[in-house]
């Protein structure tokens, strides 16, 4: 390894490893579709893979930006994905009972509708970890597992269908040649960032999760921040929630969502966030949420058969969370100060060093 | 601060949403309004459905429900929620309720020889809808009734040559595959009857050049969509194991600038309501039944069973092959 200050510093930055396996990831595709990188125009938008990942991506990347800020209080927010599926049955159910699906005030209202029934679930949540003081991953359980089933309840058990032109654009559109989401995401992303990093409430959070109790006998009001949070983190479900269903123009209360919560935990681990609390990276959150849809995205294009899916999924998702790990670094490179005496003479494995050697050498290139 | 009065009111309170909400599953069926007056005359039949998790399934339920009630049966009818132990316990009240026939949907295909003993010394018939079991001994029940996937997936591949045929298709075939839950039964079986049909009379001209789970559901079938059309651009066929999959698909196809229906082919299975309106609108080409609707069937069926008259093993739903031309005079009828 060169050793070099910059070189050092570059690989100290909180954001080296996760950015290293995106661009590893990235690069795996091409031998499979050579033009991967490429984007052309196509019907007056841009069309390439790149666009389609940060398409596909938005709504994990906005549950995952909530998230993290949950996590950075210790708590861990389990509902996003039955939120998502409310705030989308919600919407399409009331826009699908208007006689002009493509008015503007109706689609509006709807979306209205659906984000104030987040922000309803959001403080539950809150109310029940602030207030009840119910452990995060018990209270949060509950809307998990209930909220699907009001979601069906509103949809009727059925996969509801909407034609309307202007809630297609916020999912499913484009403005500018790029996907509208990602003009949503940029603007939640910016005001999550200008919030916490601009204002001291960032640092109200990481104190909270550093140590609530301690917190408020300094005068900080950790369980309001904590409601906060929680309703921030369901806001920003419903926001998905409207993606996701806009995307496909229905609402499916079924299937919308399904499993986010577990991607976007793990996007925000990968990312770099404590899962104890106490600091947390949105720009982490955005990169770790694009390695999990370029992954699945991987997974499709190079042919994974179907039944080892999962299993790749993983054998990528332990090797990333080991590489992120200093310790495991240091034990499998040698040299660190965390390195133990056997650890460091350790002959590294093929499978360990393969894709680290090759972030690498694409990191000197770049 | 966490304080133990709070919070066992909190978990009192939650325990008693998540009873309110099991006992809210349990349906008594609109016709049950007094099963013991009627003299006995009137056959009871205890149905307990897999769920509600797709459209298909609600439909599958509602025609029950209809059929049961046009035929004048009492019918109870409970919902498992995908969990098996509810199902058991579902036929386990059954049997203590001395119904005259028993109809399931199974939730899995094994694990049911102990309650279905039980039925068969009670002297309960039992019938097998839509999903059928493994089991040791063959008697447990008498009939199975519900479509045959791998009939769905030779179907579909006769279908497609249909639809070559008429688009004036030369060339090689590319097929793109939407598979369903990776292993699941339909997605097994689909992927299973295509193949078999294409190994054997278009070896050489058909290929699957991708293939890979949509999850049976739309946002799953557009996703996959948008990478196959990257990876693999001249793809020219799409078969998918079920219209919602086809349904997020022809979204990607489109946002690709290519027209689904022309420039790639599409043949999926399932017939809900919306796959009937794409194929009107010519976006899908072909679409193979797989009828939720087997009510009415069931209902012969019951009587035939009730009144002792041997059965059939195996029945199958009364199923069509949609193409386009179809699909407009057939889209008023489509119920799901």
């Amino acid at each position: 390894m060169t050793t070099t200050p910059r070189w050092r510093a570059l690989t100290r930055h909180h954001l080296f490893w996760p950015v290293a396996v995106l661009v590893v990831l990235l690069l795996v595709n091409v031998p499979f579709t050579p033009d991967f990188f490429s984007i052309k125009m196509t019907d007056g938008h841009l069309y390439g893979s790149l666009v389609s990942i940060v398409l596909f991506g938005s709504p994990l990347i906005l549950v995952a930006v909530g998230m993290t800020l949950v996590i950075a209080t210790g708590g861990i927010d389990l509902s996003v994905g039955a939120v998502v599926a409310i705030t989308g049955a919600l919407t399409c159910s009331y826009i699908s009972d208007q006689a002009d699906q493509d008015a503007l005030s109706g689609v509006l209202l709807a979306m209205g509708i659906g984000l104030a029934a987040a922000v309803v679930c959001g403080l539950w949540n809150g109310f029940l970890v602030a207030r009840m003081g119910i452990q995060p991953i018990i209270a949060t359980l509950i809307i998990m597992v209930a909220g699907r089933g009001v979601a069906q309840l509103i949809t009727d058990g059925q996969i509801i269908t909407v034609n309307s032109e202007p809630y297609k654009l916020i999912g499913g559109g484009y403005w500018l040649t790029l996907p509208f989401s990602i003009f949503v995401v940029a603007a939640v992303v910016a005001v999550t960032v200008a919030l916490t990093r601009r204002t001291a409430l960032g640092l109200l959070v990481e104190s909270v999760g550093g140590n609530a109790e301690a917190s408020r006998l300094v005068g900080i009001r950790s369980r309001r921040i904590k409601i906060m949070v929680y309703v921030f983190c369901a806001l920003c479900a419903g926001i998905a929630g409207l993606m996701i269903s806009s995307n496909t123009s229905a609402a499916d209360g079924n299937n919308a969502g399904l499993w986010i919560e577990l991607d976007a935990i793990l996007a925000v681990v990968i990312g770099g966030t404590s899962l104890l609390g106490g600091r947390f990276s949105i720009g982490g959150t955005v990169v770790g949420a694009l390695v999990i849809q370029t992954l699945t995205t991987t997974i499709y294009t190079i042919g994974v058969p179907t039944q080892t899916n999962l299993v790749f999924k993983a054998a990528v998702v332990i090797i990333v969370c080991l590489m992120q790990s200093p310790k495991f670094r240091a034990k499998v490179f040698g040299g660190g100060r965390f390195g133990g005496k056997g650890g460091a003479q350790q002959a590294p494995t093929p499978a360990d060093t393969a894709p680290t050697s090759e972030a690498v050498r694409k990191m000197e290139v770049s | 601060m966490l304080s133990r009065r709070n919070f066992l009111t909190a978990a009192v309170g939650v325990a008693a949403a998540g009873g309110l909400a099991a006992c809210a599953k349990e349906d008594e069926g609109s016709s049950g309004s007094d099963s013991s007056s009627g003299g006995g005359k009137k056959i009871t039949l205890g149905f307990a459905q897999v769920g509600s998790e797709s459209g298909w399934r609600t439909a599958n339920t509602k025609s029950v429900k209809e059929a049961a009630k046009e035929a004048g049966y009492n019918l109870k009818f409970s919902d498992a929620q995908q969990k098996q132990e509810n199902q058991i316990s579902a036929i386990r009240s059954y049997i203590a309720q001395k119904v005259n026939v028993i109809a399931f949907s199974p939730v899995v295909v094994t694990g049911w020889d102990a309650v279905l003993k039980e039925a068969k010394t009670a002297k309960i018939p039992v019938i097998l809808t839509d999903r059928s079991i493994e089991t040791s001994d063959d008697s447990l029940y008498v009939s199975f009734i519900g479509s045959d996937f791998i009939d769905e997936g030779r179907r579909a591949a006769k279908m497609l040559e249909k639809v070559l045929e008429k688009a004036g298709h030369k060339g090689a075939v590319k097929i793109a595959q939407l598979e369903g839950t990776t292993g699941a039964a339909p997605a097994i079986e689909r992927a299973k009857g295509f193949k078999e049909i294409m190994d054997a009379e278009h070896k050489d001209d058909w290929k699957v050049v991708v293939s890979q789970t949509g999850d049976f559901t739309r946002a799953g079938g557009k996703q996959v969509m948008a990478a196959f059309l990257q990876s693999n651009p001249d793809i020219n066929v799409l078969y998918a194991h079920n219209d919602d999959m086809a349904l997020g698909a022809i979204q990607s196809i489109e946002a690709a600038g290519k027209k689904p229906g022309k420039d790639i082919l599409i043949v999926s299975v399932d017939g809900v309501k919306d796959g009937f309106v794409a194929m009107s609108e010519g976006k899908i080409n072909g679409i193979v039944e797989c009828n939720p609707l087997l009510g009415p069937q069931l209902m012969d069926l019951v009587k035939k069973v009730n009144d002792g008259e041997t059965v059939e093993r195996r029945i199958k739903t009364k199923e069509g092959d949609f193409l386009q031309e179809q699909a407009k005079e057939a889209l008023p009828t489509r119920k799901y």
